[in-house]
């Protein structure tokens, strides 16, 4: 396809701490069209929020590091440009929303001067102009402009949610990186912040890289969803495909674990056994241990994505081990 | 879409929320009326505050000398009036310095994880030595005056603004706030000047007004060994040290310039508070 926006192949990320290196996302490949919603789903500490920084170039360093793979926004390799032109891109054509509101904006700044604190990063326009438009901006995330000038402890938490979604889109973004919007939200607000972004992406036609624990939220936003698991992605495709017939045996597990209204069911099951240890990675696949279906090649081998649908791979040996042979 | 007119800058604000603060204001109201004396010095006092007259040594604040007057005759009231220039240049200027220095290094050690150790085991050496061993050695070199004398108290105070100021700026980078600033393409110095700065602030506010306070009282120990004023320039200081073998009999004579001492510390530590709490949206009424 020809209208990739981001393609992300082959990263890697490690964190050195204590002369350990801890692995955080291992040789993880990702595309996400123009217009497009892509879920990340994975566990605490599946190296999620590490993919996301890594996107802009903003995971910590020292300790972490980007030590592999390319990450192609509209062409250009992100990891290659220089520091002026990463910081151009930030906030203006790729932004985020990080997971907690009530930390993410300045305690000591009116919300709305932050809003305009990104316009005036990026645009070569007054002031006056600029408080303008974030005032809209304000009003297009259902806060009254009147509340311009107040300070972030005087809006609730989802109000606030919606200042950081009126930050990252008020430049209009190709990419918004969406880090878990909603888990520092209780579930009515969940739903109208969802609501929000879904509108809002429609109307600005961002595409979304929307991180999450949530399946729910998944289903109810993204057109498609990648299956995260000890910094690799497990399986990838259509929402629809992986929710009605998931192949990987994580996949079928995560959603083992979550309750089900329609069906009666007496216990769930949840999926035995703990993340690996990221900085003590089996040598094999990494859902090797925990797996049901655990063959001898799992413990050693590392599996490659093959397709096995229509828009839908899966990086197991129960799918295709044969051919791949690593 | 409303027009917004006449938006109050968030200065206004501060300024706004000062003004409530009754303490303060007087605290200021003290400030800005000891500086318009030291500036307008030479018009206001009633005698020359060198001019020694020996028919009226040791006198007891009366009608023509409203604090009295000293061993050699001269009248206190002048000499404070006067002082408060050196006094006010010592205290402020020294505190200004030591305070900008020191706001900036440990900024910078807080935010460069390279620069850290470099600055902060420098300020460790300057910490490391005692405060009046530094101060004459700096002295020493320089030559004894009072804008050498500045310069040395600058230099050893500047490690303990360097310390609070790093303290509270690294607290403040590991916010999510910061990594959001950043995350909208801010560079380093926008972060560090819009962002870290302003939200770390209160702890050096008060560093600030204790340390004016304490480097008026440094002065003075310097001046006492002969290491900073020179007789017969009036320095408060100065002044209670001189008084110290008369404190018996004339006890006016250090008494007076210490109240005029505590007067401007306590008056600084009052608007410092009242600042802190005025920079704080969050202590809104």
């Amino acid at each position: 396809m020809g209208n990739k926006l981001l393609e992300i192949d082959n990263l890697s990320v490690h964190f050195t701490v204590n002369n350990q290196t801890v692995k955080a996302v291992n040789g993880l490949s990702l595309e996400i069209n123009h217009g497009e919603c892509m879920g990340l789903v994975g566990e605490t500490g599946a190296g999620k929020t590490t993919t996301a920084l890594a996107t802009i170039r903003l995971v910590p360093n020292p300790p972490g590091k980007i030590v592999g793979g390319t990450i192609k926004f509209e062409g250009e390799n992100l990891l290659e440009v220089s520091e002026k032109k990463i910081r151009a891109i930030r906030g203006n054509s790729i932004s985020m929303i990080f997971q907690d509101p009530m930390t993410s904006l300045n305690p000591i700044t009116r919300v709305g001067d932050q809003i305009m604190e990104t316009i005036l990063l990026h645009e070569k326009i007054s002031k006056v102009d600029a408080a303008v438009k974030a005032q809209r901006m304000l009003e297009l995330v259902g806060i009254p402009a009147n509340r311009y000038d107040e300070y972030p402890h005087q809006f609730s938490g989802g109000m606030k949610q919606r200042v950081m979604i009126a930050c990252a889109l008020v430049c209009n973004p190709k990419l918004l990186i969406a880090d878990e919007p909603t888990t520092a939200l209780d579930v009515t607000i969940q739903a109208q912040v969802l609501e929000l972004v879904k509108r809002l992406k429609r109307e600005f036609n961002t595409a979304m890289l929307m991180i999450t624990h949530d399946l729910g939220v998944v289903l109810d936003v993204c057109d498609k969803v990648a299956i995260m698991y000890a910094g690799s992605i497990m399986e990838r495709g259509s929402v629809d495909a992986i929710f009605d017939d998931p192949k990987h045996p994580y996949t079928q597990g995560l959603f083992k674990s979550i309750p089900d209204l329609d069906e009666e069911t007496e216990r769930l099951e949840p999926i035995p056994g703990m993340m690996p240890d990221p900085s003590n990675l089996p040598q094999g696949c990494a859902f090797s241990p925990r797996c049901p279906f655990s063959k001898e090649i799992c413990e050693t081998h590392c599996p490659n994505p093959v397709q096995v649908g229509d828009d839908h791979h899966v990086a197991c040996f129960l799918y295709g081990s044969e051919k791949e042979e690593v | 879409m409303k027009k917004r007119k006449n938006r109050n800058g968030q200065l206004h604000d501060v300024w706004r929320k000062l003004k409530m603060n009754k303490l303060a204001m007087i605290s200021l109201g003290v400030l800005i009326m000891i500086f318009l004396i030291a500036i307008f010095a030479p018009l206001v006092i009633p005698y020359d505050y060198a001019y020694q007259d020996y028919n009226s040594v040791l006198q007891f604040p009366n009608a023509s000398h409203p604090f009295g007057t000293d061993n050699f005759g001269r009248d206190i009231f002048s000499r404070i009036l006067y002082g408060s220039r050196f006094t006010i240049f010592i205290g402020f200027g020294a505190t200004t310095v030591a305070a900008t220095c020191g706001i900036i290094l440990g900024l910078m050690a807080a935010y460069f994880k390279k620069l850290d150790n470099i600055i902060m085991r420098a300020m460790d050496v300057l910490i490391g030595m005692p405060g009046m061993t530094l101060l004459i050695l700096i002295i020493s070199v320089l030559g004894p005056n009072i804008k050498n004398m500045v310069i040395a108290i600058s230099i050893a105070y500047t490690p303990a603004f360097a310390r609070v100021t790093r303290g509270a700026a690294m607290s403040v980078i590991n916010q999510e706030y910061i990594e959001a600033c950043s995350a909208i393409g801010a560079n380093d110095k926008r972060i560090l000047l819009k962002h870290v700065f302003p939200n770390s602030m209160a702890p050096v506010i008060i560093q600030y007004s204790l340390a004016a306070g304490l480097s008026i009282l440094l002065g003075a120990s310097l001046s006492f060994v002969g290491m900073g004023v020179q007789p017969p320039t009036p320095e408060w200081g100065l002044m209670v040290s001189d008084g110290r073998s008369y404190l018996r009999t004339s006890w006016y004579m250090s008494i007076i310039p210490g109240l005029a001492i505590i007067l401007v510390t306590i008056a600084l530590n009052y608007l410092g508070d009242g600042i802190r709490d005025a920079l704080d949206p969050r202590l809104n009424k």
